[in-house]
């Protein structure tokens, strides 16, 4: 590692074994990102082992049976222990296994997986980007509940295992394990084990190169799957109430190493190996994940003739790609712009022709409206002329008469005398 | 597809009927950030004690650069600030040696181990800065050494296949030498700073103090102070990075009041009041490096090594580099457009 420097040594303090210090101070002001991802069927007790987990009661909903599809729901919490601040968010899966066909359960769940990693790489990606304040949503260790039936893994166990533990760091548990006896659990737990071995599926291992740590690191993983019990309730206990579960025939304390492998799963996965989940999912699963889509996307370290492709030449193909990309999108786009003016023209040529011919057929009717009303007009001036005609003929009679009139009064006088 | 609240029963029912849509990735809720009350001790605080460990066991890199005319004593300092042969001048330096025409850049690295911390130390040398007698544009040859390390390290960041922890060679901390003329800035410390400020963590020092009284000392800080304002020239610490009230009133302490730092280097020891300490010899008396009412010396280690070391690295690497990556990805580095390209151009202008 050191390269061929040479080491030398110090004739005096100079005070750099201060730096872990100056690291340490500059990451509680910056405070902590965790992230679990709780995988069981409903009601195996996930809700009940992250409360018991954090000593305290996050506000979960409870979920039924019925729903169509796996779904997840993530929420994150702000915890403080003395200077210490984490942002927690806890993944749940809800209605994993509950769908009569669940071919497709564990899909959703590896999808999310994949989305938070690709968050991240498109956020490494950019041009302008702020890592150091980059809300961290990457898993950093996945929870797995076996159902406690005493016999061996679900089908369903070892599907979704496999299509994660490449993807994820995974602690397998055995949910609600006080159903369990002693004698039993420990024959489960060999059996799990073993199908685990036997199907490939990689789980987490605690780290054993530590000194410190590298004893009970090792012990611990003799331990898995770790048989738990959660609880959001208390029961008093001499003169101390504890998390426990009371029934007729004892009361299961959850603290209580000899009842549940709880302590053991706290101690594991929060005091001595936090850290270490964090930076195996970045330093291990990411990279893999990016390797994966980088390819993908076309780019290589060596071009076709194995020869290193320089960053130069790497951008300027994936550019001239994309460009090539966005004139194709350009030209579908002013195409369907095209189309639809097109569209839009017949439909308005159509409106105008039916206006026009509305137009000539209110034409067509006051024309023979019109013709009518002349008619009328016609026949009525007919009228009045012949009225005028009888009246003037009816004058002229009247005045005629009255001239000849008085002649016949006259003699009439003489003779009537 | 949604990450929301829990459907109700009916419609679960309802929603089976219609038909499905081909999953799209869950989009993560934004965090809500609610506030959880612990009820009880649980460990989280032990994650510091698991940090600590994992970067002891990892080691620190630190890459600390020295510019300024020949004579002012870097190399001496150096040694002095690390308490050990890193620089240059115990390599194999030859006093002898002729000042090289053109500035050139040495750089030579050592490991160095205290209290089970391991650093590897590297101490880069600028020889020939500031010695012509035509001294035009001489900081361009350090900005492409300081640039090329960024280069090199932002290759092996955009490789698919990456090292698990990229070797960092980018200079972390520049010290700048200040002649103890007593008057001003020359000329060629403003151009130097003014161009190198961008583009690395300079911190200006008074080389030789013991040749400065008291009063000389801090007029002569002001002057400079006063000088490094006018010309826009942003040291380090800078203003605009101070991350919250408490290292901003820190920093400015420094800033205001310490900055730049009348320094003394010495690699000699001497008995002084029945204590060995570092100092220089003189018939007026013994200077004692590490004594505060002697010279600033103490007040410059304890800065850069014992509590802004791993904020020189963090500013480093999170501004300057990020800068230098930025500017480096927009550009087209110079390429001829394709003429493929403009053709295209032309047919999708409507």
């Amino acid at each position: 590692q050191n390269h061929g420097y040479r080491t030398l040594s110090l004739s005096g303090h100079v005070g750099f074994g201060s730096l872990p210090e100056q690291l340490v101070k500059k990451s509680i002001k910056q405070g902590f990102c965790f992230n679990i991802l709780c995988i069981g069927e409903t009601g195996i007790g996930k809700s009940a082992l992250i409360n018991s987990l954090f000593n305290t009661n996050f506000d979960d909903p409870v979920s039924t049976h019925f729903l169509p599809r796996v779904q997840l729901r993530a929420q994150t919490y702000e915890l403080q222990e003395s200077n210490v601040l984490l942002k927690l968010t806890v993944v749940d899966t809800v209605g994993f296994g509950d769908q009569i066909n669940r071919e497709h359960s564990y899909q959703p769940i590896v999808d999310y997986v994949d989305a938070q990693f690709e968050a991240y790489l498109q956020e490494e990606l950019k041009i302008n980007r702020s890592l150091f304040s980059y809300h961290d949503t990457r898993i950093h260790v996945c929870i797995y509940f076996i159902s406690p039936t005493g016999h061996s893994l679900k089908t369903l166990d070892l599907l979704t295992m496999k299509s994660l533990d490449s993807k994820v760091n995974i602690i397998p548990i055995i949910g609600k394990a006080d159903g369990i006896s002693k004698t039993e659990l420990q024959n489960f737990k060999n059996k799990i084990m073993s199908e685990l071995v036997s199907n490939g599926v990689q789980i987490y291992q605690f780290p054993a190169d530590d000194e410190t740590f590298s004893e009970i690191n090792t012990i611990m993983n003799g331990y898995l799957p770790f048989a738990v019990v959660g609880s959001t309730k208390e029961v008093k206990i001499g003169n101390k109430m504890v998390r426990a579960r009371q029934y007729p025939w004892g009361i299961v304390q959850v603290e209580n190493e000899n009842h549940c492998d709880f302590v053991k799963l706290r101690k594991m996965l929060i005091c001595t190996n936090m850290e270490d989940l964090r930076e195996q999912t970045h330093a291990r699963h990411y990279e893999l994940y990016r390797r994966c889509r980088l390819e993908e996307m076309g780019f290589t370290d060596t071009g076709p003739e194995s020869k290193p492709v320089s960053l130069q030449e790497a951008y300027e193909a994936k550019r001239h790609e994309l460009y090539l990309e966005l004139q194709r999108k350009e030209e579908k786009m002013r195409q369907q712009f095209v189309q639809r003016v097109k569209e839009k023209e017949t439909i308005l040529k159509e409106a105008e022709q039916q206006i026009q011919t509305k137009f000539e057929h209110h034409m067509l009717m006051h024309q023979e409206v019109k013709q009518k009303l002349e008619k009328k007009k016609k026949v009525l001036e007919n009228e009045i002329a012949l009225f005028i005609e009888k009246k003037a003929n009816a004058e002229l009679l009247r005045s005629q008469a009255s001239v000849s009139t008085p002649v016949v009064t006259l003699k009439r006088d003489k003779d009537g005398k | 597809s949604c990450a929301g609240p829990v459907e109700s029963k009916t419609e679960a029912a309802m929603s089976e009927l219609v038909p499905e849509s081909r999953q799209k990735p869950v989009v993560p809720m934004k965090p809500m950030g609610i506030n959880a009350n612990l009820l009880g001790y649980i460990g989280i605080d032990t994650i510091i004690e698991q940090m600590r460990k994992k970067t002891m066991k990892t080691g620190f890199d630190f890459n600390i650069m020295v510019v300024g005319q020949s004579g002012l004593g870097k190399s001496t300092l150096v040694n002095t600030l690390f308490k050990s042969q890193v620089s240059r001048k115990s390599s194999g330096w030859n006093r002898e040696e002729k000042i090289p025409k053109t500035v050139e850049i040495k750089a030579i690295g050592h490991v160095i181990e205290e209290g089970g911390v391991k650093m590897k130390l590297t101490v880069i040398d600028t020889p020939g800065f500031g010695d012509q007698i035509n001294n035009e544009n001489c900081w361009e040859p350090i900005e492409k050494y300081i640039n090329e390390q960024y280069e090199k390290f932002l290759k092996e960041e955009v490789n698919i296949a990456r090292k698990k922890r990229i070797p960092d060679t980018r200079v972390h901390c520049c010290l700048y030498f200040i002649s103890p003329t007593g008057h001003s800035l020359r000329p060629l410390d403003l151009e130097f700073m003014k161009h190198l400020s961008k583009v690395v963590n300079i911190i200006p020092v008074i080389a030789k103090a013991d040749t400065m009284t008291l009063e000389e000392k801090t007029e002569f800080k002001q002057r400079v102070r006063k000088e490094l304002e006018v010309n826009g020239i942003e040291f380090y610490p800078q203003k605009e990075f101070d991350e919250d009230l408490e290292d901003k009133t820190e920093n400015d302490k420094i800033r205001q009041e310490s900055m730049p730092f009348a320094v003394v280097g010495s690699d000699k020891e001497y008995q002084v009041n029945g204590k060995r300490v570092l100092g220089r010899k003189t018939p007026w008396g013994i200077i004692e490096v590490e004594n505060l009412t002697h010279c600033e010396f103490a007040l410059l280690r304890d800065f850069v090594i014992r509590t802004h070391l791993q904020d020189l690295k963090e500013v480093t690497h999170n501004i300057h580099y990020e800068t230098y990556r930025a500017k480096r990805l927009n550009d087209n580095g110079g390429l001829p457009p394709m003429a493929v390209e403009t053709e295209e151009n032309h047919e999708s202008n409507l």
